[in-house]
């Protein structure tokens, strides 16, 4: 868990006084809302359709109890009494209003949380595997790079006014859980043939209108070197990306338009450029830092569990959802819970205050006082052992998070689209709801078993229908809400882009063509096959003739 | 016809020009102007950015708000159509 040191709480604090005298200057008139937008975006305040929105950063998902339970207590005193998780693993309030955020600002801050940069064409938050430290796969725990990042960003004098907004994974494995491939820049730790610990760089990933799945710019670069390589990449990015064009200002088009290897030349030569010395990954710091995220103090396995098998034989539930909701933990007699945010016709992402207090007090109880945000928009209780899983999936039931869906295909992945936003074309939260409430028996979506559908309202794409294996985009045909679908996209390592099946269909059409294209892939799977998989191997046409079938 | 909306500034509410100047959070008191006073008034309301934050103006009939913005201008007025806030307002 990250801890704040004397710089971030000082800059925070300055923050919050600086942001709390322009919001009054805003309130009595002094500044125009011309000039006050740019402000309140730095500080992550935006004006959705209905209200204010606060987009809140949760540093690479990581949270502990106190954090979670100072956001329950902003979302019952500020807001309706609930939170949106999103799929950048951050928290949307949707009801603050301007003259309360200087408030929530502080009492965000006395749990070492805060909203700046998650606006802005500035460095946002950076996002990581919700595995990190636990996966038996990794080469190393991406959560101390992810933090040096952090620091290093915040405030960056340099990279503050960017062309574009501009997103950076880190994973520690080979398998990508983290989307890593659709940001401006990915990092995968990898060693050397020296065991030499350094990073795959990749470049130009990203979503929205013109989507492109990152590529690999570097195979290895030392890990003392990753600010100047950072630097140096976001150097040329600054200097040649298109200000002049708000839907060609990504990194992504001008690593198109430029060329990969182009590109690399660039980064290359303005790496030589750099002074080392400076940039160079403190080793000392990196130490100290790792030293946060240092294993927990586990208890050694008993030699069988005696509570888990018992429940396991007794309580069919418990024993679906042990199946669908837990990732195996390096550590033997721990498990990885995912909390479902995805109940039967519910709001993905959506927790009340009640629901985050109890997962704050299951969190102390449980996993070490650790949960995380997932960008799948799930909760996770990262250290769970298997003997507390019995009670753990009780308590969760009473607060009605125990839906064994994790991964399925009720797992749907949404944007807020009309509903809240004012850059939607149509609305996405009661497609995903229809979504829901068609797949929602057991036995159906565990026999079509992993699948990834993905809801976002506009071609901002921050619902990812882009990478959904099934994705779901609305659009406006003047004034009628239509649903596009596109078949194929994968977030993973073997990342692709969705390619459009075909028209558009209205709203009520699209639970029934989803279902029927699921139905499509049990009928011709081969064993052990995935959905996807299937849809690799035969290609769209069979799932396409399933959504346009005349039902 | 037109009709005048904005966000007020404190809190962000929806808010429409109703009868006599007054402002509404009830799309039902929104007030239908003739093109010209439409646009007087909506000078006005920018020339008040202490009070509006974003105000524009809205194509409308008798009958209710043109069909192209007719969706997100009902969920303006009405709320989310789904999720927690519809027990919680
Ligand atoms: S995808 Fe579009 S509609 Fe959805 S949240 Fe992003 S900008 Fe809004």
């Amino acid at each position: 868990m990250y801890r704040y040191d004397e710089f971030d709480s000082r800059l925070v604090a300055e923050r919050i006084e600086q942001f709390s005298d322009q919001v009054a200057r805003r309130l009595d008139g002094r500044l125009t809302e011309d000039q006050f937008k740019p402000l309140r975006l730095m500080n992550g305040v935006y004006l959705q359709l209905h209200a204010y929105m606060l987009r809140v950063a949760i540093p690479y998902g990581e949270l502990n109890a106190a954090r979670l339970r100072a956001l329950a207590d902003i979302a019952r005193r500020y807001d309706k009494g609930y939170g949106h998780f999103t799929t950048r693993t951050n928290i949307q309030f949707n009801w603050p209003a301007l003259v309360d955020v200087p408030h929530i600002l502080k009492d965000l801050a006395r749990v070492e949380m805060h909203a700046i940069q998650t606006s802005g064409n500035c460095i946002r938050n950076v996002t990581t595997d919700a595995l990190a430290g636990i996966a038996a796969d990794e080469v190393e725990d991406p959560r101390p790079w992810c933090e040096l990042i952090r620091q290093w960003s915040t405030f960056h004098p340099e990279f503050t006014f960017l062309p574009r907004k501009f997103k950076i994974a880190v994973i520690g494995a080979p398998k990508d859980r983290a989307a890593m491939r659709t940001h401006d820049i990915g990092l995968e730790i990898v060693r050397d043939d020296t065991g030499a610990l350094g990073f795959r760089l990749f470049v130009g990933g990203g979503q929205g209108r013109l989507p492109h799945i990152a590529s690999e710019l570097k195979s290895f670069i030392p890990a003392e070197e990753l600010f100047a390589w950072l630097t140096a990449t976001l150097r040329v990015y600054n200097r040649h990306g298109r200000r002049d064009n708000i839907h060609k200002a990504r990194i992504k088009i001008l690593v198109a338009s430029l060329g990969l290897d182009a590109f690399r030349a660039e980064v290359e030569e303005a790496f030589a450029a750099l002074p080392k010395a400076p940039l160079a990954v403190p080793e000392a710091e990196v130490e100290r830092i790792k030293a946060y995220f240092a294993p927990r103090p586990y208890a050694a396995a008993p030699p069988r569990f005696a509570a888990f098998d018992r429940a396991l034989m007794t309580d069919p539930a418990f024993a679906r959802w042990t199946r669908n909701n837990l990732r195996p933990h390096k550590q033997p007699g721990y498990a990885a819970v995912v909390i479902s945010l995805k109940p039967v016709g519910g709001v993905p992402g959506d927790a009340t205050a009640e629901q985050m207090d109890r997962v704050a007090d299951l969190a102390e109880r449980f996993s070490f006082d650790q949960v995380r945000v997932t960008y799948e928009q799930n909760l996770l209780l990262p250290h769970v052992a298997m003997d507390d899983l019995p009670e753990l999936h009780a308590a969760l039931g009473r607060a009605g998070l125990a839906e064994a869906n994790a991964g399925l295909a009720a797992d749907i992945i949404s944007c807020p689209g009309l509903d809240y936003c004012s850059l939607a074309n149509a609305r996405s939260i009661p497609v995903a709801q229809a979504l829901s409430e068609r797949l929602s028996d057991p036995v159906f979506q565990d026999a079509v078993g992993e699948v990834r559908i993905n809801i976002s309202g506009c071609i901002n794409a921050c619902g990812h229908h882009h990478v959904g294996h099934i994705g779901i985009l609305g659009v406006d045909k003047q004034g009628e809400e239509f649903y596009q679908i596109t078949l194929g996209g994968s977030p993973d390592e073997t990342a692709s882009i969705g390619q459009i099946v075909g028209k558009g269909l209205p709203g009520e059409a699209v639970a029934p063509a989803i279902e029927r294209v699921l139905k499509a892939y049990l009928a011709r799977r081969d064993a052990g096959e995935r959905f996807i998989d299937t849809l690799r191997r035969l290609g769209a046409d069979p799932f396409k003739e399933a959504i346009y079938e005349a039902a | 016809m037109k009709i005048l909306t904005a966000n007020r500034l404190a809190d962000g509410a929806v808010v429409w020009l109703a009868l006599g100047g007054r402002w509404s959070t009830e799309f039902e008191d929104a007030v239908r102007l003739d093109p010209e006073p439409a646009a007087a008034a909506l000078a006005q309301a920018e020339a008040q950015p202490g009070r509006f934050v974003a105000p524009y103006l809205i194509e409308a009939d008798a009958a209710g708000v043109e069909r192209r913005e007719r969706l997100r201008e009902s969920i303006r007025a009405d709320g989310p159509t789904a999720g927690h806030s519809l027990e919680n307002v």
